[in-house]
Order: structure tokens, then C-alpha cells, then sequence
């Protein structure tokens, strides 16, 4: 795994707040990628463009750095379908439910210092420390 | 300019910064999930320069009548903390834990055709439209019920 790096940690997340910032000055949206991808997905939403063009850009993303000599590492995936399948499951349902993911609520939502969007992050937050502290270090079991 | 190329540019955008930033790897979010072990901070970095930019941003875009392209801005309305909120947070922080990946990532590693990736993404479309279904039978329900 690659060390921490704070330079490149930063200005990705700048990337991140610039597109989110540009989304909403253009088109007027919230880039929440679970609903941009949920939306992709319902035949019955309205405005479907730019949501897929949304999506093909985030694709591109990694195709374009490529290119320029900058390849994404691949991911290290766990190794259990039952995990991948399920950890899927879980993450589109719960996104859906509750109207956001770690960008719509993460940081559109904390951006605009919405109630929701800080009870929802810190959920998310805390389910997923404890989660991870079952998984790798067995407390509670 | 319409709607599409708005999207298409933000979306790479966005994309680029996922991958620069680390937060494509699951392994640098899980370090970051764990902070009984060997704590990784980058998320927090990333959270944080994703801030210092999207705030301003969207406390000017407030002050604007509407948005450059569209006919008009799309905040969130709701405000309250309900018991879909809590409840879907607190799954997404299962399969977050559990894998790594939330949705923008777990996309952008689509071009890597790996099977679980992909399987991944499936999944969570799986969810969501599962999801969609099940409160619009709901809703159906209740308009018979209502119309009895």
C-alpha cells in the first residue's frame, strides 16, 4: 500500500471540492454519486444526461491519467464473494435510504453545513470504525 | 454549453481527484477505518481539502439567483433526521467497513475490469434499484389503500 501522503491527499480532495463546487454553479446539482448512479438507474428520473455524462467522466478519470503516465494501482479487493456481494448490497441500499454517500453528505453536505448531512457522516463514520475494528481486531467477539 | 458537458467535465474532475488523492485503493480507506491499528489519516486530508474548496463554493453559489447552465439550483430540502437517514447511514457504514469502497471509488475502478469490481458495482445498483422498487410498491399500496 502506498504511505501516507499529505500533498497528494490534499490536492485530490481540492479536485473533489472543485468538481463538486462546478457541478452546482453549472447545473445547479449536488454531486452525490449514489444519486447521480441511483438516478442513472431509475428509468422513470428526469434529467438522465448529465448524470451519465457524469458517470462516463469518472471512468474516464482513471483512463486520462493513464495517458498522461499516471496509472491508477489496481484495488485490493477482498477475497470473499459473500463480502463483495454483500458489502455491494449494503452500500446501495443504504445509500439510497438515506439520501447520500461519502460525497453527497460527506462533503456537499457538510460544505453546507446541513443537519442531516453531519448526523448521516457521522453514522456512516462510526458504523464503519467499528466494523472495521470487528473485522481486523475481533473487539466484541 | 448544456447540462451533459457540465457533467461530463465535473465527473472527470471528481474522477482524478479519487485517484490522486489515494481513495480508490479500499486498503487506504480501511487504514484510515482503523484506528485501533496502524492509522492511515489520508481520508481526513482528503475531507479536508475537499472542504476548503466545496464550503466557499457553495456559500457563493447560495448568493447566486441561479446557476450558470440551469434553470435553477437543487438543494436538499429535507431537515429532518429521520429514521431512513439513520438507518441507511448506518447500513452504508457496514458494506463501507466491510469492503472499502462507497460508490464514487468503487466506479471509477470499473476500467480495471476486475470481476470483483464490477460484481461490486452490480451489486450496489442492485441495491438501489431494489431499494427504489420496494417504496414505490409502497407507495402504490397505500393509494390503493387510500382510493378504498
Amino acid at each position: 500500500m502506498a504511505p501516507f501522503d499529505p500533498i497528494s491527499a490534499l490536492l485530490g480532495g481540492a479536485l473533489i471540492g472543485v468538481a463538486s463546487a462546478l457541478l452546482l454553479f453549472l447545473n445547479g446539482r449536488i454531486a452525490g454519486i449514489s444519486g447521480i448512479f441511483g438516478d442513472f438507474l431509475d428509468a422513470g428520473a428526469a434529467e438522465r444526461g448529465w448524470r451519465i455524462a457524469f458517470l462516463v467522466g469518472l471512468i474516464a478519470a482513471p483512463l486520462a491519467l493513464a495517458a498522461v503516465g499516471r496509472p491508477m494501482p489496481l484495488p485490493d479487493m477482498p477475497t470473499s464473494w459473500a463480502v463483495i456481494i454483500g458489502g455491494g448490497l449494503l452500500v446501495g441500499v443504504g445509500t439510497r435510504l438515506s439520501g447520500g454517500c461519502t460525497s453527497g453528505h460527506g462533503i456537499c453536505g457538510l460544505a453546507r453545513l446541513s443537519p442531516r448531512s453531519i448526523a448521516a457522516t457521522g453514522i456512516f463514520m462510526v458504523v464503519a470504525i467499528i466494523v472495521v475494528a470487528i473485522v481486523r481486531h475481533g473487539l466484541g467477539a | 454549453m448544456s447540462m451533459w458537458i457540465g457533467g461530463l467535465v465535473c465527473g472527470l474532475i471528481f474522477g482524478i481527484g479519487l485517484v490522486i488523492s489515494g481513495m480508490t485503493q479500499p486498503t487506504k480507506v480501511l487504514g484510515f477505518l482503523d484506528v485501533f491499528g496502524a492509522w492511515d489519516p489520508t481520508l481526513a486530508f482528503v475531507m479536508g481539502g475537499a472542504l476548503i474548496v466545496a464550503a466557499p463554493g457553495f456559500y457563493f453559489a447560495r448568493r447566486r439567483g441561479r446557476p450558470l447552465v440551469a434553470a435553477r439550483f437543487h438543494w436538499p430540502t429535507g431537515a429532518e433526521i429521520d429514521r431512513p437517514l439513520v438507518v441507511g447511514s448506518a447500513l452504508f457504514g457496514v458494506g463501507w467497513g466491510l469492503v472499502g469502497l462507497c460508490p464514487g471509488p468503487a466506479i471509477v475502478n470499473l476500467p480495471t475490469m476486475m470481476p470483483q469490481i464490477i460484481v461490486f458495482v452490480a451489486a450496489m445498483g442492485a441495491g438501489m434499484v431494489g431499494l427504489d422498487l420496494w417504496r414505490k410498491r409502497g407507495k402504490t399500496g397505500r393509494v390503493a389503500a387510500d382510493a378504498a
